[in-house]
């Protein structure tokens, strides 16, 4: 059902559970293992990490995987500039995280959980590993053998892609694979692998706790369901935000912006740059990604100081595996300062341009393919900041 | 050395001797003197009958691995763009002055080291940083002479 494009802040994720602990769990397990995938499918969740597959078809997958031993990764290496919902609910809603781990582990036969933690979340692990035991003794009574651990990430962005996290977890520089093979197919250790975003897994547990049919009432038809917002930047209500997708920016600017608002960052530095001309005509969620993180920023910003800062980020954090990700993020960052400093003509930013978009069709993975989203959209749309 | 020894012979009672505890080794390592020398990889790579330079090679691509000196406590200054527009430059200088060493440098007392770092997900309330692993976030020059106070003194 659309929601005519309006600005909705619902509360799905974040809301009381009057029942204990793990009735969402209890419930769900005593339910056919099919019908809770086909649940998943209707209600059209979509993975919550940045790319978007659907939820349901991806446990399907796993599902039909013959092996036995199998993983099941949460992925809480939540490294996008502007991202921090993952910290969030492993601070609030552990519980449902790991539910939604054991409703997955439950469906796929999966007997091994890990929880992919970054580096800098490291002061959350005390409190996380008590409701890992706790769900342990939960586990136990329900009768499901599915162990959860903590795995500690040592500080590198490109490892919350799912195979670069998974060379990561084996010992490896967190260089991604060449997919195919999907982790699903061949993952940690070459076993079918589950990962998914922390969100995902906490949606998943609430498809199942309210039913696919009202959680597919939020949202677009493109998009189902709530999505939360990691706001930062010019806005006086910086913090996590539970919204449906499919707002026009102009209403979100009015909600969260300070009145002065020049530009929003959808999907984190590896999402688009919207500039005020086109607040009215874009959606979020749609032709942008569903990361979730977005920054504003207001007139006082120099554009080309975010640009700046964005593409150092790139630089440092490619992992230097293939060339034009590699080669291209350094480039990026050494035009755009040339352009400035007068050293190279205005023109020169069209080649820069050209070179964003070889990388997005010759990079190995995500960062060095969504390099060209802001690059672009921030020199078209911010072209005199660039060169003045 | 020996110290080190143990640090290994625990992650792999733990994670087996096989590559994969290579990370919660190294973690463990740093956790113990906050970096890790060429003599610890060495030891790591006969322990997991792996070579130094895949141990190398791992260690150095990730940021939270150090293989140079630091100090005991470990200063990361987010420098992404929400903590950068927040006043990030302002927190650096305060703690440069009051540490009396430039960012990327170690004090020679060897208690503090000053690093900046990319995103560290506290976005909403920056700007941030990181002492080791504790989080110090809503950061003003003012703060900081107070907060390497209490280091100095643990």
């Amino acid at each position: 059902m659309a929601n005519n494009n309006k600005l909705r802040k619902v509360d799905i994720i974040f809301s009381a559970y009057p029942g204990n602990p793990y009735d969402i769990l209890k419930n769900a397990i005593q339910r056919g293992k099919n019908e809770i995938i086909d649940d998943l499918i209707e209600s059209g969740l979509r993975g919550r990490g940045g790319a978007g597959f659907l939820t349901g078809y991806k446990w399907r997958f796993m599902a039909q995987q013959k092996e036995t031993e199998k993983y099941v990764i949460c992925n809480a290496d939540e490294g996008e500039p502007g991202t921090f919902k993952d910290r969030k609910l492993l601070v609030e809603v552990p519980r449902r995280v790991i539910t939604g781990m054991a409703i997955a582990a439950y469906v796929t036969d999966s007997k091994y959980g890990v929880i992919y933690l970054r580096a800098e979340y490291a002061y959350l692990i005390a409190d996380l590993q008590k409701e890992i035991d706790i769900f342990q003794e939960a586990a136990k009574k329900i009768g499901l053998d599915f162990t959860i651990e903590i795995f500690r990430g040592a500080g590198a962005y490109v490892c919350g892609e799912e195979t670069a996290l998974i060379e990561s977890m084996e010992g490896k520089r967190g260089e991604p694979r060449n997919k195919p093979p999907y982790p699903i197919q061949s993952g940690y250790l070459g076993k079918p692998t589950l990962v998914n975003n922390v969100e995902t897994f906490a949606s998943a547990a609430m498809v199942c706790r309210f039913g696919a049919e009202t959680y597919k009432s939020y949202g677009t038809d493109d998009q189902h369901g709530s999505k939360l917002f990691s706001i930062s930047g010019d806005s006086p209500k910086e913090g996590v935000h539970e919204l449906e997708l499919g707002m026009k920016i102009s209403d979100f600017v009015q909600e969260f912006g300070d009145g002065d608002t020049k530009a929003v960052q959808v999907g984190g530095v590896a999402g688009f740059c919207i500039p005020r001309k086109n607040f009215e005509t874009s959606i979020i969620g749609e032709g942008n990604t569903t990361g979730g993180a977005t920054m504003i920023f207001n007139s006082t910003r120099s554009m080309y100081n975010v640009l700046h800062n964005y593409l150092e980020f790139f630089a440092e954090e490619s992992c230097g595996q293939c060339t034009p990700c590699r080669i291209g993020t350094q480039q990026l960052l050494k035009g755009i300062e040339a352009v400035k400093s007068g050293e190279k003509p205005e023109s020169y930013l069209q080649d820069l341009i050209k070179l964003s978009r070889t990388m997005k069709v010759t990079s190995k993975c995500g960062l060095g393919q969504s390099v060209t989203n802001s690059f672009v959209s921030i020199v078209e749309n911010f072209k005199e900041e660039m060169i003045y | 050395m020996a110290e080190i020894e143990m640090i290994i012979n625990q992650k792999i009672e733990r994670y087996g001797r096989e590559r994969k505890a290579l990370l919660p080794i190294l973690q463990g390592i740093v956790a113990a003197k906050n970096y890790i020398s060429q003599d610890d990889m060495v030891c790591v790579a006969r322990a997991l009958d792996i070579s130094a330079a895949d141990v190398y090679g791992t260690a150095s691509f990730y940021s939270f691995l150090e293989n140079k000196v630091l100090g005991k406590y470990v200063i990361r200054v987010c420098r992404s763009i929400t903590c950068d527009m927040k006043g990030k430059n302002k927190i650096l200088k305060a703690l440069e002055e009051e540490l009396r060493i430039q960012l990327g440098e170690t004090t020679h007392d060897r208690l503090f080291s000053l690093e900046a770092t990319n995103c560290i997900g506290l976005c909403d309330m920056g700007p941030a940083m990181l002492i080791n692993e504790k989080p110090y976030t809503h950061l003003t020059a003012e703060r900081i002479p107070e907060i390497i106070f209490e280091y100095r003194n643990k």
